[in-house]
């Protein structure tokens, strides 16, 4: 008799719903990484999440648990009135570049120096992925993006923000890491990384945000190879990976 | 449980606009406040601050409108009942997330003390925003809009505004001005006040995936005709305002009068004052207190049988618009309007009637 054993399967955090992102996409890989640690953890039905405007605004169509629309920005802030409402529930905001360190930039500070209890789960693409590539305030220097086609220059458009370094000397921030997803050690380290952001509001220790340094190889016009290259060579030598705090 | 009663004070107490708002808020079941300082608004989240946390409810001091209004919605679509208040340049940023609310449909009240216009303007009382109340945000939708003209309904209006909505999913605008925010009169509390959907179930909000698949607030519709189905249910929706929801105020309104006077908020309480003393004239006055939905129909009836209908507002004509498409012979209608802060008199009033009626008040 053959016994069979499953091994492996879709979280049940995930819908039957196919991802649409690119191949390659960053995208894909983290949303997969919160749905298997929104079931490891077990709080599915205790999961709220705020998609932001962006490529990862269909992440709704994607997740089994509730999630939220919010404006372009405004992400964190709606993610806070939920959670103040639902104290007890697992609340979080998924965010592009364009939409935390530009349109959002006042609202994450603000949220951040609350020190709102929210987990922040932040997708640095170097671009505005979804509206076809467009240079944002965390474009690398000389990065060519359909407005800046002669690649980035720090006199007319100053140099790219990091935002993990600016946030670290709030006082309501407690953990910030920046991770990258490029090989399947690195992928395990982003899961841990967010797994801690979770688990750090479900003791109560207050703001957390991962910053994940994540493919866009549509905007980048790179083979999904060499979008992850990319980011090993020239992206996380800008935006360093690691732990940058940590306050129990 | 729909029909609950809530108990509340018995007393009369002698108010300000902008306190009543925050007890009306409190005591409509109210649980979180967002709100960004402006005057002449300053007392209801100075007055919040203090009274929302002693009801066991959620005050944040916004660090901008922006930031107030996305609270809002956030709280409401955690299925709170949740308000925020400005004056007229932060509920301009607001605009943006009324829209988001109406197309989401997630309840929540919001409160303007008008002040004067446009940009930074000034800080004395105008109705100059009743164009963006009426028609606001981005997008094909209405919310609901009410215009108190005294205290009491500052307090009512406000209760009012928590109740529409919940039962429509819809954001509703209180449309006040500096003048009434900063008056003080005596009101009564209303005790046992039936607020019928304060239990109302919200199956729709988002509270966790309890015993079921994930559930969405979300305005975003790609596929092929989603958007217009959706807006479908909108529009539906608002039809079922407009034939269940219009108020209105007929003060003095008989069969002999030559003159109507439309006016709403507090130039329709100065208008009441024009008519105490306009002995000499036949005049009534009709007071939208919805202003969307409008009262087309009634203000359509009653101009057949005047010979003028004067329009009063404190801005240059917002009102007006809607005044010309209930009258079918706009020839009749007279406007008069002050603008930027001006506050129009009874007396300044009454002598604009008489000239306009070569004296015979019509
Ligand atoms: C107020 C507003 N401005 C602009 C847009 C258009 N818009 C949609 S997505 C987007 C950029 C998103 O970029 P990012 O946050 O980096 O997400 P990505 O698609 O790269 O994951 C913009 C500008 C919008 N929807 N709303
Ligand atoms: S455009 Fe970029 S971010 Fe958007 S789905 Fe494609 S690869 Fe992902
Ligand atoms: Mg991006």
């Amino acid at each position: 008799m053959v016994i069979e054993k499953i091994i492996y399967k879709k979280p049940e955090s995930l819908t039957d719903c196919n991802f649409t992102y690119c191949s390659g996409c960053g995208h894909s890989t983290v949303h997969k990484l919160i749905a298997e640690l929104v079931d490891e953890l077990g709080i599915r039905e205790k999961t709220i999440a705020v998609a932001p405007v962006g490529c990862a605004v269909f992440a709704y169509d994607f997740w089994n648990f509730d999630v939220s629309e919010a404006p372009h920005g405004r992400t964190p802030v709606v993610a806070t009135a939920i959670k103040r409402i639902h104290p007890d529930n697992v609340v979080f905001s998924y965010q592009g570049d364009g939409d935390l360190v530009s349109i959002g930039l006042a609202e994450i500070m603000h949220t951040a120096n609350r020190g709102e209890n929210i987990s922040v789960i932040f997708i640095n693409n170097t671009n505005y992925g979804m509206t076809g590539g467009q240079m944002a305030p965390t474009t690398l220097l000389n990065q060519v993006t359909t407005t800046s086609p002669m690649g980035r220059n720090s006199k007319n458009y100053g140099y790219p923000i990091k935002m993990i370094e600016l946030l670290v000397s709030l006082q309501g921030v407690k953990y910030l890491e920046r991770v990258k997803i490029t090989s399947p050690a690195s992928i395990l380290k982003a899961k841990k990384a967010i797994k801690k952001a979770f688990l750090n509001q479900i003791n109560g220790t207050g703001f957390s945000m991962v910053e994940v340094l994540s493919a866009c190889p549509e905007s980048w016009k790179k083979t999904p190879r060499e979008a992850i290259k990319w980011i090993d060579e020239e992206v996380s030598a800008y935006y360093p990976v690691g732990k940058i705090k940590d306050i129990e | 449980m729909l029909g609950k009663t809530i108990k509340m004070p018995q007393e009369t107490v002698f108010i300000k606009g902008n306190h009543a708002i925050v007890e009306a808020a409190i005591d409509a079941g109210c649980r979180f406040y967002a709100g960004y300082p402006i005057t002449p608004q300053n007392e209801i989240p100075e007055y919040m601050s203090k009274r929302m946390p002693e009801a066991g409810g959620t005050f944040i001091q916004a660090e901008s409108e922006l930031i107030s209004i996305n609270l809002v919605f956030g709280a409401g679509a955690a299925g709170a009942r949740a308000m925020t208040t400005s004056s007229s340049p932060g509920i301009s940023l607001m605009q943006e997330g009324i829209s988001y609310m109406a197309g989401c449909e997630v309840p929540g009240v919001i409160v303007n003390i008008q002040r004067g216009g446009p940009g930074l303007g000034n800080i004395a009382p105008s109705q100059s925003d009743y164009y963006q109340a009426v028609k606001p945000g981005h997008g094909d939708f209405h919310s609901i809009v009410l215009a108190p003209h005294n205290i009491q309904e500052m307090y009512d209006y406000t209760v009012k505004a928590f109740d529409l909505a919940d039962k429509y999913r819809i954001p509703v605008i209180v449309l006040s001005d500096g003048l009434l925010g900063q008056l003080m009169e005596n009101i009564t509390l209303k005790k046992d006040q039936e607020t019928e959907y304060l239990d109302m179930p919200k199956d729709w909000a988002l509270t966790g995936a309890k015993g079921r698949d994930g559930q969405r607030i979300l305005s975003l519709l790609m596929r092929p005709g989603a958007l217009e189905k959706h807006n479908e249910h909108l529009r539906e929706k608002h039809r079922t305002i407009c034939d269940n929801e219009i108020q209105y105020e007929c003060f003095s309104i008989d069969d002999d009068i030559d003159c109507l006077i439309v006016a709403f908020g507090t130039v329709a309480r100065i208008s009441k004052g024009v008519i105490n003393i306009a002995k000499d004239m036949r005049i009534g006055l009709f007071r939208p207190i919805t202003l969307w939905p409008f009262p087309y129909m009634k203000i359509n009836e009653l101009s057949k049988r005047v010979k003028k209908v004067f329009v009063f507002e404190m801005n240059y004509g917002q009102m007006l618009d809607d005044v010309k498409i209930a009258v079918e012979n706009s020839d009749k209608i007279e406007f008069y309007g002050r603008t930027g802060g001006g506050i129009p008199t009874q007396e300044e009033l009454y002598q604009f009637i008489k000239a306009r009626t070569k004296g015979r008040g019509y």
